[in-house]
């Protein structure tokens, strides 16, 4: 069954759509998506550090997703503007990064596959990658769930019960960088914060607690990856930006439907 | 009876400056007891509550603690963003979950009884007060500490919210620390008032403090009448003159005098 590339595509974009859920739905409750942009734009220049030096993808756009993440962190704990730090840090990681996969001869060629991913091409190793990265997120999330949400609701309330806001960020900064080394396959670069936030932003009219937010989330996301997956093997469409046209779609049905 | 907290020549910094925003602070806290610091804008209120929770550091002096010290909460301006979805009930449940019956005797004891499906950004200001009180007092703390808890609220939804905070204190016996600006209404409700603009100006009882010269030097000649208001209205025992001068100021819907000269 796994020999089929299109089980596999659909089983990677399943595993992700699972950890997409709830970490899209802390991006969209902290207004992290465009750190989560930065961290994507980044990960190009993680593409070419792993091509130059003959590391595994996944290991150099985890490295520079991390890099970023806690950059970013630090600057914007020393004063200053996130919006600013992140435009800065976003656009010269993906500008170096670009420049950096000119001088590989090997990666000029399919250069775009890293922008916006190519599912379909996802191997065994890909998928045990992304489902174990996967899991060990949900876990994490899972493990630190009232903490988390405490902190991201009111950080005067979760210091008073003894939670460190500063830390419970990390974490979701950590958890941010994994998944976006466990998505440059899958969508790609540029499309990866889409997977994470669209989604989430289509469950918010729909739930009434964060757990049902995080829950739907997820399953909107899992049908958008069989949408356009459906689409890329039927109407030839490019894959990855099939399926956050989906997304997109189910979020435009969300305003219609919204309930609160 | 030992104090709740006991707090010695505290110095606190502004964060990132050398810069002083509280100094030299004597500070005690007994059981059942209910205080009031107020001060103008920017001395220090905040922070030195901030401080006694253990949430800044200390530049010197030293806080101690009562090993069964169990604190209740209500931080100042609580914003919840409406990006998450969040009813009532799940918000008494973070970061500690309590039971279905412990959150409804909670809200009912602040007066918001069966609101919990409701989500929290549909509350008005009055009721999502509450409901951040009913979420202190879920944990049987010994101290509630509320920074600025009427923030937002109309005149006579401030009276109906200290009311509930003489009760609760009535109830449960757990002493009280507020942080206020309503320098009105909230001296009645308090054994004890503490005046600050970066150290302790002055402090002691109601009637002291709305007298001492450095209280009227800060709030200004206004705010004298003020507190003789609330006496007056406390214990019904007046003269004519003294009804009279009172009246003039005289507008948060209290009925008692107008009764009595009737």
């Amino acid at each position: 069954m796994l020999d089929d590339f299109f089980i596999r595509a659909l089983l990677a974009g399943i595993g992700l759509a699972l950890v997409a859920g709830p970490l899209g739905s802390f991006v969209v409750w902290r207004r992290m998506a465009y750190f989560g942009d930065s961290t994507a734009h980044a990960a190009i220049l993680g593409v070419a550090l792993a091509l130059a030096f003959n590391l595994s993808i996944y290991a150099g756009t985890l490295l520079v997703a991390l890099t970023m993440a806690l950059v970013v962190t630090a600057l914007v704990s020393r004063g200053q503007a996130m919006d600013t730090v992140l435009g800065v840090m976003a656009h010269s990681a993906l500008a170096i990064g670009l420049v950096a996969i000119s001088f590989v001869p090997t990666a000029r060629s399919d250069l775009s596959a890293y922008l916006f991913g190519d599912i379909l091409l996802v191997g065994k190793t890909d998928l045990l990658l992304i489902w174990g990265g996967s899991l060990a997120v949900l876990a994490l999330l899972v493990w630190r769930w009232q903490r988390l949400l405490t902190a991201t609701l009111n950080e005067e309330l979760a210091m008073a019960a003894g939670i460190d806001p500063r830390f419970e960020r990390l974490v979701l900064s950590i958890a941010l960088a994994i998944v976006v080394a466990l998505s440059i396959r899958v969508v790609g670069s540029l499309l990866i914060s889409a997977i994470l936030i669209v989604p989430s932003a289509a469950a918010r009219g729909l739930a009434r607690t964060p757990e049902r937010m995080a829950a739907h989330a997820s399953l909107i996301a899992a049908i958008s990856v069989l949408a356009g997956l459906w689409s890329s093997l039927h109407l030839d469409t490019p894959a990855g930006p099939s399926i956050v046209a989906a997304a997109a779609a189910f979020f435009a049905f969300s305003l219609v439907f919204r309930r609160n | 009876m030992t104090a709740l907290i006991e707090a010695e020549r505290l110095t606190i910094l502004r964060p990132g400056s050398t810069e002083p925003v509280l100094q030299d602070i004597h500070f005690r806290i007994d059981p059942q007891e209910i205080i009031t610091v107020v001060g103008p804008n920017g001395s220090g209120k905040s922070s030195l509550v901030r401080a006694l929770l253990g949430h800044m550091p200390l530049a010197s002096g030293r806080i101690e603690r009562r090993r069964d010290l169990r604190i209740g909460y209500v931080p100042q301006r609580v914003q919840i963003d409406t990006a998450i979805p969040m009813t009532v009930r799940r918000f008494l449940s973070l970061p500690r979950r309590v039971s279905d019956g412990l959150a409804a005797q909670a809200l009912a004891r602040t007066g918001v009884e069966g609101i919990e499906k409701r989500q929290l950004t549909q509350l008005s200001g009055g009721q999502f007060q509450r409901v951040l009180l009913a979420r202190a007092l879920l944990h049987d703390p010994n101290l509630l500490v509320l920074d600025e808890p009427t923030q937002g609220l109309d005149q006579p939804g401030i009276v109906a919210f200290y009311k509930l905070i003489e009760e609760v204190r009535r109830e449960t016996g757990a002493a009280v620390l507020m942080v206020s600006h309503d320098l009105l209404v909230v001296m009645r409700a308090s054994d004890r008032v503490i005046c600050l603009n970066g150290h302790i100006c002055c402090e002691g009882t109601p009637q002291h403090v709305s007298s001492a010269p450095e209280y009227r030097a800060l709030f200004g000649r206004g705010s004298e009448g003020t507190l003789a208001l609330y006496e007056h209205h406390h214990d019904h025992d007046h003269d004519d003159d003294c009804a009279d001068g009172a009246h003039h100021h005289h507008d948060h819907g209290h009925h008692h005098t107008e009764k009595q000269r009737a």
